[in-house]
């Protein structure tokens, strides 16, 4: 394995809500190693985007518990300054919705050269201009000299999720940080900029954190997975043995509520009950143990750690080594039917 | 005998230009679709965004107009003079939206959203009201407590229940889904899913299913219409369309979707690149000079491909 | 664009046709017409009637609209009964007080607006915010002619700053630079009086635009590339927020007309407002009727000049 480019430490990334602080994300220990896609996957709720922003210090009102070594500097309460010498240019965001994360009143040029001034004003107006073509050229843009001067909502969706790479590797970062990067695209489109980021990160040797939902983009891009649920990391492995051998109940129910587009008709599984809002999530115990109340209190752990496994496979709570799917789970899904 | 038959229908949208906003010409959302439906089955319609797709299933519904066609539902035509038929259709075709979070009025109770349709339709004591609300909560797995609460209260899967309770309160024939998952959660959207399917077999409903998500098109659908600018380029039953894909833009589609096995990678990336070359390379002799898919060649029965006229 | 402001031009036709109609209608609902002031009781009727036949004031009503649409576009608005003078010659000389009254007061809205917006907006819900949005929430609340009423108390009568009427001291030379001079002394307290409470909503509406600007993605992209928070504010947050607000300037040349009839009159200020007043007790139709036109005509100018303002700001406007 490539040597290690993030460490992140029992990081807790708290919000205020009223007058308490409630946990987004709560003691999530990850490395994140040079050259590698690793996958975060989890629900809406799961604070998988917040660990993102966390790692970004994208977070405006929150307070960061926790250390996050970035090549061994702990930059978890960094100052504003150092904050903006690393992002954009040690490490870069690329956003889900591009219609949105892109300026309506500039022009593409503009933005994307707004990165490249930020970490290097000295580079004339001219070399900028260059540099910020190439950039599109390399990003599968046709024709980059009139998008330069286009606005964002001239260009597809596609079109748009490219300038947002482009602006993200404009200065070749270490760690590229994709959240739902194709969520909002078409499937064919989708493949394109999956297909995109696969050469960059080959090209460019950099490490890619990819939040995503989709178990497929997961298994077609990831190196390493790491589930979240409730703000906790529940399963790591690499994506091998986390897709064939998930140890953890979320990730088994997960992997089977997808609809396979391979054919078999089965009924899909479903995963009772919801995500807890962020005040009402039980702060003792498997976070997870009102999910799956067919189990037994006693296999959950008062105090549930994440267990190496296999080296390398880590599962949080002992309920993984008990679970099973309920009997009659059938009639439970099909909850209604008369 | 189909439930639903759509014949040739054209949708065309005009584009105001010049100083004083005359037509200047027309965008083609749909431009001569057919195909039917059967009772009790599921239709997918599948496309990217700008295919029409979305449009086919408004003027079903009659959200959009017609510009030329022929569309029948239950033998009664919902040609020119809608206004007359409208009425009694309106009932018998629901539809269920997209985003649960907007489709709902965020400032009415549930009862009120539910039994909406009810009291457009008929006249019914509040008495009976509450009782066919109590009822179709109970269809859709919600507690009879849900009534008072207002739609921010809930889950997206459960507000999607609650379009859902909507879209079956007059006893519809025909519903249609357009993307009735894309915004929610893979455990809720199995949740949804799962339960389509259960009130599709129990009150015998026929679905127009119309999604991006191809593995839900799959899971979900007997037939499949693909379309690309407005215009069917494939259509067959599920497997014909997964197993035997004839049109080239069917299998780039096809191609694309990511597959759940990490082992097969490689040979997806490759297989990928093969048929988007192929796709280049060949699009000209499967689309016409304006880009645009050929009349629909049967290729079985129930297999039909947009392929060109020498086969 | 140019299609788009052709456009929007001719689409003023209409509108200006409709006005003109309308306001030559109510002219002619009032009792009384043009000549009823001019005479002398004890006239001869027949004299009278030969008067009115010479004025066509028995022609049908679309041609003496005819006639005095067409004098009016060549600049005839007919005679003042009251001044006995040109109505155009009359409100030239207003219109030009009316003019620089206005002027001072878009300058004095936007200088107090920009930076109230500004520290209410990034700063929202500080100290400092409350106290502004506090301001606006008045200035809503106070009605123009009291607000206008008790500056002129304080600063014109118990502290004598300012002078309490006119709009240059008797005896000024036009043309040197005391006359300009004292002509801006005059103007100061009834522009800054109307500025006062006109501004409030531009201050909210900018508070409003930086707020909703703070929160939408492409700040946080901003962000991402390294921008430092001034950076932000500055690149971004500010210029997005500040071009809605340029478009509104056309709509605030409609609020002005309203408010200069207020405070030309209570500050005694010779402007249009003032004379509109004037001619309503005195029942100079010529000059009303008039006056009614051409604010009629300034709103609708100002809001092609914020359409146009909009387009040129706004790309998204503008490619269409």
């Amino acid at each position: 394995m490539d040597e290690e480019l993030v460490k992140i430490k029992q990081l807790k990334t708290s919000f205020r809500v009223l007058d308490d602080y409630y946990a987004a994300v709560d003691d999530v220990t990850l490395t994140i190693y040079k050259n590698e896609v690793l996958a975060i996957v989890g629900e809406s709720g799961s604070g998988k985007s917040a660990l993102a922003f966390s790692i970004m210090g994208l977070h405006n009102r929150a307070k960061i518990e926790g250390e996050i070594y970035y090549r061994g500097e702990n930059i978890a309460n960094a100052s504003p300054g150092r904050w903006n010498k690393l992002r954009g240019r040690e490490m870069g965001m690329i956003f889900q919705d591009s219609l949105s994360a892109l300026n309506p009143l500039m022009i593409i040029g503009t933005q994307i050269e707004e990165t490249l001034l930020l970490h290097n004003p000295k580079i004339s107006a001219r070399e900028r201009k260059i540099r910020v073509i190439d950039l599109l050229m390399k990003v599968g843009i046709p024709r980059p000299e009139k998008t330069y001067y286009q606005y964002p909502h001239e260009l597809s969706g596609g079109m748009r999720q490219r300038v947002i790479i482009a602006i993200a590797i404009a200065n070749q970062p270490q760690l590229l940080i994709a959240d739902e990067p194709t969520t909002a695209l078409d499937v064919t489109i989708q493949a394109q900029i999956l297909d995109l980021l696969r050469q960059l990160k080959n090209e460019m040797r950099a490490a890619i954190v990819l939040i995503t939902h989709d178990l497929g983009i997961v298994a077609e891009m990831a190196d390493r997975v790491a589930v979240m649920y409730a703000g906790q990391i529940v399963e790591i492995a690499d994506v091998y043995t986390l897709i064939e051998n998930p140890l953890h109940p979320y990730t088994k129910m997960l992997l089977k509520s997808v609809p396979s587009s391979s054919g078999a008709k089965s009924r899909l599984h479903v995963i009772q009950g919801v995500v807890p809002a962020l005040h009402k999530l039980p702060r003792e115990g498997c976070r997870f143990r009102g999910r799956i109340p067919w189990m037994d209190a006693s296999v959950h752990e008062s105090n549930p750690m994440l267990h190496e496994v296999r080296p390398g496979h880590y599962v949080r709570c002992t309920c993984y080594q008990y679970f099973h799917f309920p009997d009659k789970y059938k009639e439970e899904s099909s909850h209604g039917t008369h | 005998m189909a439930l639903i038959e759509v014949e040739d229908l054209k949708v065309y949208f005009p584009i105001r230009g010049g100083i004083f906003r005359t037509i200047q010409e027309y965008v083609r959302a749909v431009d001569g679709v057919s195909f039917s439906i059967e009772k009790g089955q599921t239709y997918g319609l599948v496309g990217e965004s700008g295919s029409g797709k979305t449009t086919i299933g408004r003027t079903i519904i009659g959200l959009n107009k017609m510009t030329s066609g022929k569309i029948t539902f239950d033998s009664i035509s919902l040609g020119e003079d809608r206004r007359r038929s409208r009425l009694n259709i309106q009932k018998d075709i629901q539809m269920i939206f997209q985003d649960p979070y907007s489709s709902l009025n965020p400032k009415k109770r549930v009862i009120d959203i539910i039994a909406e349709p009810l009291r457009n339709f008929e006249k019914l004591s509040t008495q009976e009201e509450k009782s066919r609300v109590q009822n179709l909560l109970d269809i859709v797995g919600l507690s009879p407590e849900a009534m008072y609460k207002y739609p921010h209260e809930f889950s997206g899967g459960q507000r999607q229940r609650i379009g859902i309770a909507r879209a079956i309160a007059l006893n519809p024939k025909l519903i249609i889904a357009d993307e009735p998952v894309s915004a929610l959660d893979v455990s809720v959207q199995a949740q949804v899913l799962n339960f389509m399917q259960d009130i599709q077999k129990e009150l015998n409903l026929t679905y127009l299913l119309i999604s991006h998500d191809l593995g839900i098109i799959r899971h979900m659908s007997d037939y499949i219409g693909i379309m690309y600018k407005g215009r069917y380029v494939e259509q067959g039953t599920a497997d014909e369309i997964f197993t035997n894909p004839q049109h080239i833009y069917t299998k780039r589609l096809l191609s694309a979707i990511p597959d759940i096995d990490p082992r097969q990678r490689e040979v997806i990336f490759e297989k990928r690149l093969k048929v988007r070359d192929e796709f280049v390379k060949l699009s000209k002799n499967y689309f016409d000079e304006n880009g645009l898919a050929f009349p629909l060649k049967p290729i079985s029965k129930t297999h039909f491909a947009a392929l060109p006229e020498r086969g | 664009m140019w299609k788009l402001m052709v456009r929007r031009i001719i689409i003023m036709i209409p509108q200006i046709v409709v006005l003109s109609l309308l306001v030559f209608m109510l002219a002619k609902a009032m009792p009384g017409d043009a000549l009823t002031g001019l005479i002398d009781p004890s006239i001869d009727p027949a004299a009278i009637e030969a008067m009115r036949e010479r004025l066509g004031l028995n022609n049908p009503w679309y041609v003496q609209y005819w006639d005095w649409i067409t004098r009016a576009l060549q600049g005839d608005l007919g005679q003042s009964f009251f001044f006995k003078m040109p109505v155009a010659d009359l409100i030239g000389q207003r219109m030009v007080n009316t003019f620089w009254l206005s002027l001072a007061t878009l300058i004095l809205t936007y200088l107090i607006a920009i930076p109230l917006g500004i520290v209410s907006g990034r700063y929202n819900d500080t100290l400092a915010d409350r106290l502004i949005t506090g301001y606006t929430y008045v200035g809503f609340a106070a009605p123009l002619f009291i607000t206008a009423l008790l500056m002129l108390y304080i600063f014109g009568f118990q502290f004598g700053w300012f002078p309490t009427g006119g709009s240059v001291s008797p005896g000024s030379t036009p043309g040197s630079a005391e006359y300009v001079i004292d002509k801006i002394y005059h103007l100061l307290l009834p522009a800054l009086s109307m500025a006062l409470i006109t501004t409030v909503s531009t201050v909210q509406y900018l508070r409003c635009e930086i707020i909703d600007t703070k929160q939408k993605d492409f700040i946080i992209t901003a962000r991402a590339k390294g921008a430092s928070e001034q950076r932000v504010y500055h690149r971004h947050i500010l210029r997005n927020s500040l071009l809605p607000i340029a478009a509104l300037f056309g709509y605030e040349i409609t609020g002005l007309i309203g408010g200069t009839i207020f405070i030309e009159n209570i500050f005694n200020y010779p402007g249009m407002g003032q004379l509109f007043l004037e001619s309503i007790t005195r029942r100079d139709y010529s000059v009303m009727t008039a006056l009614v036109l051409l604010y009629g005509i300034a709103a609708i100018v100002g809001a092609l000049i914020s359409d146009i303002i909009l387009s040129i700001v706004d790309p998204r406007i503008r490619i269409k």
